[in-house]
């Protein structure tokens, strides 16, 4: 991949909404090279969508995200994948990675009530066929998501004029 | 018997303040910085430093340096890892050896090197030539230090680099030092390299001290960036300055270093160890760590100014604002004449106006006339809304 395209993904992954003209002129490049770099980065899958950071709690006060660490029985010839997929096609699954240590998938629900995650685990996720176990953590407070401050900013504290 | 100490305390009354002191003139940002603090909602784009905190490494290691109990003094120098750790930088930076023993003095900032290098060669008299615009300490700190300082001018029309004629015709029997600070503050512009062999030259021709400013070397953009301790012919004669304040964005941390010939080190550690013994164990420790493992987030800062150096310097010049493309530091110092006011006029406009405050040219020297220095040390949003206003202000002025 070009340098270009790489400080295009740094500028884009700070700020999706800033205009290509602005990038352009970051960049010393002209409004339609980077406009093109991007509609390529989108055409080979390399940016994958644009979304808000959405701060759930002001939304939904009665709702809670949760990661729950799964234990799996692979399959010769899938090893996990099959599995996995099982799992990331419920909508109300966020995340699915598997990882190392001493459990297998991880899986990240969020914003949901209590009584939901505790249906989704017991019908469906637990009743898996290969599904060995499951252990499920509530989030208590989030601090920092997506590399943003969830509450409050940091506070300046430079003074507005030096030398 | 009584009359002896009235007499003297009405002398006292009249001569408090040392006359030296009283006729230093006031910092001119120092009174822009009172209005602009009085004004609510600004987006100051006047501010001199990074508006990134230290990279968290490296406050950890300061942190880490209390829990361990660094609370005691250090050797009046600095700390021999931190200076090995200084020379090992310049030697991987430039290819050049200074002795961590003898050639390498850690300052409370660049400021204090600033002050110490004017104290160690100056004799009352000593004329020091200053490039101007520049940082405001330079010429103040000669004049305390008993020297005369010597502007000299350099224009746009140069693109703020000095001209070897005007330089020379600066020079007097009495000149001993040429004080330079390339990339600069605040026009943003580094050296050339003809113009870095005519600076050298100079020195050689005239008998010259150079001391040069380089705490913005590491923030050099687009071309490689050059240090006079490369030039081995004035290896004798150059105080070179540093810090740890901007480059890794350290400002609060009072950090910095002198690396200069063994006798003028000695010279400047004598009046450093009376007047600050030593500068902070923390921040020596700091950074180290700095040094050591702070390049990769210097490089992340240097893209993101490199970034917002483009964008400010293209927006300025569309709004009509002739503005030459910095190479370093943080700052852009915008031609305004064409708004027919004065930098003061600009200045304190653009803030009752449009809620941004930027410094007055003149605050740099008075040729820094008909221009502003504008620093992108801030967020692209902050600097985004900014652009916007003061091309609002530029289109009701011109």
């Amino acid at each position: 991949m070009l340098n270009k395209d790489f400080e295009i993904l740094e500028i884009l992954e700070r700020d999706a909404r800033i205009s290509p003209e602005d990038v352009a002129a970051m960049l010393g490049a002209e409004p339609a090279e980077v406009r093109k770099r991007i509609a390529d980065l989108e055409a080979n899958g390399t940016i994958l969508g644009y979304k808000a950071i959405v701060n759930q709690e002001r939304v939904h006060t009665d709702r809670i995200s949760c990661v729950i660490e799964v234990c799996v029985t692979p399959e010769r010839g899938y090893g996990f994948d099959r599995v996995a997929e099982r799992i990331y096609r419920f909508p109300e699954v966020r995340a699915v990675y598997l990882m190392s240590g001493s459990y297998d998938l991880l899986v990240i629900i969020e914003g949901k009530t209590m009584k939901e995650i505790a249906q989704f685990v017991i019908d469906k996720l637990a009743t898996l066929e290969n599904v060995r176990g499951t252990a499920t953590r509530f989030m208590l407070k989030k601090y920092k998501e997506l590399g943003v401050l969830l509450e409050g900013e940091e506070k300046v504290h430079r003074m507005p004029v030096t030398p | 018997m009584s009359t002896q100490p009235i007499l003297y305390t009405q002398n006292l009354e009249k001569r408090r303040v040392a006359q030296k002191v009283q006729d230093l003139p006031p910092s001119g940002i120092r009174r822009f910085f009172d209005i602009v603090a009085e004004t609510p909602g600004v987006i100051s784009l006047g501010v001199g430093e990074p508006d990134f905190v230290t990279p968290w490494h490296i406050c950890e290691a300061g942190i880490h340096a209390l829990e361990t109990g660094w609370t005691s003094y250090t050797a009046n120098q600095g700390m021999t890892p931190l200076r090995k750790a200084i020379s090992k930088f310049m030697r991987q930076q430039f290819g050049v050896e200074y002795n961590p023993q003898s050639e390498i003095l850690v300052t409370v900032g660049g400021s204090e090197a600033i002050d110490l290098a004017c104290r160690a060669v100056l004799e009352p008299g000593d004329e020091a030539i200053v490039l101007q615009p520049s940082f405001v300490s330079y010429a103040p700190m000669v004049t305390m230090a008993g020297g005369v300082p010597v502007p000299v001018y350099c224009y746009a029309a140069n693109r703020f680099l000095p001209t070897q004629s005007a330089i020379e015709s600066a020079v007097t029997p009495r000149t001993k030092m040429l004080m330079i600070n390339f990339p600069n503050n605040p026009t943003g512009v580094a050296l050339d390299r003809s113009t870095f062999d005519k600076i050298v030259n100079v020195v050689l021709e005239y008998d010259l001290l150079l001391v040069s400013d380089e705490v913005y070397v590491p923030l050099s953009y687009d071309e490689e960036p050059l240090s006079f301790c490369t030039a081995s012919e004035i290896r004798d004669r150059l105080i070179l300055l540093h810090g740890f304040s901007k480059a890794w964005a350290m400002t609060g941390w009072r950090l910095g270093f002198a690396l200069a010939p063994a006798d003028i080190i000695a010279a400047m550690n004598k009046i450093h160890q009376y007047s600050i013994m030593c500068t902070s164990t923390i921040a020596q420790l700091a950074a180290i760590e700095a040094l050591e493992h702070g390049e990769e987030a210097a490089l992340a800062m240097k893209r993101e100014y490199d970034r917002r150096r483009r964008y400010v310097t293209h927006a300025l010049n569309e709004m009509g604002l002739p503005t030459v493309e910095p190479k370093g530091a943080f700052y852009v110092f915008p031609d305004i004449r064409g708004t027919g006011l004065t930098s003061e006029e600009f200045a304190l406009g653009l803030l009752k106006e449009e809620k941004v405050a930027v410094v007055p040219g003149t605050a740099f020297g008075e040729c820094g006339e008909g221009h502003i220095r504008c620093s992108y040390a801030s967020s692209m949003e902050a600097l985004r809304k900014a652009m916007e206003r003061i091309k609002s202000f530029v289109g009701r002025h011109s």
